[in-house]
């Protein structure tokens, strides 16, 4: 079915940052763009904190609310720009009193509250790297990036700490101070009162000279093959986040602005900490779980009036709560501050778009990035037409290209590099021009992986697009067998190592099953040892094994037996393979596999 | 339906979603989705499981009055009646 393109009424109620974009791409370049932040007083660099904090804190800006954060009974707490620099002030001096200095690194394993933006912003003012956890992993994924993210101190809750690392700890001997958030160090040995230290700590401190280059954030991804890469980010990357939430975002100085991401991901942390206080607005922080009246009373009670969300949560919302019919008989929620709606995680289906317009009054606009890019590359733009379905065109300062596809499904490189697809919808790897502040500088450890992700000058990001003939670009699926699940990317290779650990298990092969919800689901075939039978018991077990090592968010949901798992001569068992038959498709070339035809 | 039955219902449910919870150590006030860790798509399911074993059919207005075991319990006594 083809979906009609969404074209915009001239008159915005707010006059959109991008009006011409054939213009701003024209005219834009990225030293302009550095020229809109401030850097540090006295020419002594450029650090994030500083920009998203201190720069507003010092002017008549700072009485102005930066965070209004909704505790999960709906009570609602602000904390100015004065406060949070107060506050981030406080942190870094408590890093300090600890002996941590710059590069050293500080995990997050929090819920969205009031404390993570302090920790967040105080480590980048100690010139500290940041690095989040996601609360919903279970303790092996933390385990595993709290060990190959080298951390040195961990901030989160007596709960979380309990469930998810307090078993572990012998094994994570670098891991010098854990700081409880809330009521319970006391009872937890080797851990510190965050409390108890911020009240110790002064709210002054000097942010020390801070080189672009140096590393701010670590975000961890997860790749086909081998454990999560970290990919470092540097305090340049604020000049992106600052841009891109311009263009895509649309943000202006007044907006209330509310990014429902976990900080556990990177979208919760450019646009849910960095962006939206560069820009001075006032930021939504819901500790809450998705409830969909608790989201419309949110928009509506805080006056909303951009909402950056995701794919998931949208196709949540679409399948309940009935909008009331408006007078001229449409059914729309009455929601008049909200102005803008953009999703990211995973392509948003035209459905989506389409019921955007109808039930909220507004059209979903699509973007597109990834962990490795840090911002915003592809968007969908509050002055600019819709196609649903479409994640849109490269942002200003951005260079995208589709690349001809090899036999792996991935770019085909040759020696004379690669080759870039320049008839319309032809399906190619979605490749970057290195060169935007927020690219990645590295994984971390790993200078080999971060080498194979380029090739003939271009950042390969492992997806697959088309291009329209008029630029806009469609995502078409991964390139690997890395799964997108409710806008989570999950490595197949982790999932597989866990659910190997398990006594009955010999092998498995974990694939993504498109799900109408969550996009995919995460789905694993098994194998079982001699002598074991594949008892609904046993499948239980299994999934209940999954999810106590991995947690929610990357264990497998399904499990199904298969002594016969597909591999090939060497023994790798064949994702594609599996995926190809749960979907029912051609198998394709079947030649290198062991056993086959 | 009686009260023992509606709240198996539920237990069962939780432990179709959860598979790892101990349902022995929940309370029939605490909050499961924080107690058992569950995520937004694994309370989706559990919904999902209610429904289809009870016919009752659960709105987004209703997620408010499952929260822990004996509001779900209630509420599927009340929808039953």
């Amino acid at each position: 079915m083809t979906w009609e393109t969404i074209r915009k009424d001239t008159t915005a109620q707010v006059a959109p940052n991008l009006a011409d974009y054939a213009r701003e791409r024209a005219e834009f370049t990225w030293s302009r763009a550095r020229k809109r932040l401030d850097g540090l007083p006295c020419g002594r660099g450029l650090n994030m904190a500083y920009e998203a904090v201190d720069r507003h804190a010092g002017t008549t800006r700072g009485g102005k609310v930066a965070l209004r954060c909704l505790a999960r009974d709906g009570t609602v707490t602000t904390v100015t720009y004065t406060e949070l620099a107060c506050r981030t002030a406080r942190f870094a001096n408590v890093l300090r009193s600890l002996g941590v200095g710059r590069g050293d690194t500080v995990f997050t394993l929090l819920g969205r509250c009031p404390e993570l933006y302090t920790v967040v912003l105080g480590t980048l003012k100690n010139t500290s790297v940041l690095c989040p956890l996601f609360s919903a992993f279970g303790p092996d994924p933390v385990e595993q990036r709290l060990r190959l993210g080298d951390a040195l101190v961990l901030v989160t809750t007596a709960a979380l700490y309990r469930r998810k690392v307090a078993e572990r700890r012998p094994e994570l001997p670098g891991l010098a101070h854990v700081l409880i958030v809330g009521p319970g160090a006391e009872e937890l040995p080797g851990t510190l009162s965050f409390d108890a230290l911020m009240a110790a700590a002064s709210g002054h401190f000097a942010i020390p000279p801070t080189s672009p280059e140096d590393m701010a954030l670590l975000h961890f991804t997860s790749g086909t093959t081998g454990t999560p890469k970290g990919a470092i980010h540097v305090h340049e990357a604020v000049v992106a986040h600052h841009a891109t939430a311009a263009y895509a975002l649309d943000l202006h100085p007044e907006d209330v602005y509310w990014c429902t991401a976990d900080p556990g991901w990177v979208t919760g942390m450019s646009y849910g900490v960095i962006a939206p206080l560069v820009h001075g607005v006032t930021a939504v922080v819901d500790e809450g779980d998705y409830d969909a009246l608790r989201w419309y009373r949110i928009l509506d009670e805080q006056r909303v009036s951009v909402w950056y969300t995701a794919p998931t949560a949208l196709r949540m919302l679409m399948r309940g709560a009935p909008p009331r019919q408006s007078n001229d008989g449409r059914a729309v929620h009455d929601l008049p501050a909200l102005r803008f709606v953009a999703s990211v995680g995973e392509p948003l289906n035209p459905e989506a778009v389409v019921w955007g317009q109808e039930s909220l009054g507004l059209p979903v606009h699509d973007n597109w990035w990834q962990t490795e890019t840090g911002c915003i590359m592809i968007a969908n733009f509050a002055a600019c037409e819709i196609r649903p379905g479409s994640m849109g065109r490269p942002l200003p300062g951005v260079e995208a290209t589709v690349l001809e596809r090899g036999e792996d499904g991935r770019a085909r490189i040759t020696d004379n590099g690669v080759r870039a697809v320049h008839e319309p919808d032809v399906v190619g790897e979605l490749a970057l021009r290195p060169g935007w502040p927020s690219m990645f500088r590295g994984y971390l450890h790993d200078e080999k992986r971060y080498e194979a992700a380029f090739a003939g000058g271009w950042y390969l990001t492992g997806d697959l697009a088309r291009r329209d003939e008029d630029g806009w670009y469609w995502f078409v699926g991964r390139a690997d067998d890395v799964i997108k699940s409710a806008g989570h990317l999950i490595g197949p290779f982790e999932v597989e190592s866990a659910l190997m650990e398990h006594p009955a298990v010999a092998e498995a092969g974990v694939i993504g099953r498109p799900d109408p919800m969550a996009g995919n689901i995460v789905k694993a075939f098994v194998s079982l040892r001699p002598g074991v039978e594949p008892t609904a018991s046993l499948e239980r077990e299994l999934l209940a094994f999954g999810r106590r090592r991995l947690g929610p968010a990357v264990a497998p949901r399904e499990i199904a037996f298969d002594q016969n798992l597909p591999k090939t001569r060497s023994g790798k068992v064949m994702r594609r393979l599996l995926r190809a038959r749960e979907l029912g498709l051609p198998t394709g070339d079947l030649s290198t596999l062991e056993g086959s035809v | 339906m009686k009260h023992d039955e509606a709240e198996d219902i539920v237990k069962e449910a939780l432990t179709d979603v959860v598979p790892e919870a101990d349902l022995t150590t929940l309370g029939p006030d605490e909050t499961f989705r924080d107690a058992l860790g569950m995520d937004s798509l694994d309370f989706l399911s559990f919904i999902e499981i209610l429904t289809r074993r009870t016919g009752v059919r659960i709105d987004d207005e209703d997620a408010p009055h499952l929260t822990t075991l004996a509001d779900s319990t209630g509420f599927l006594l009340a929808r039953t009646e």
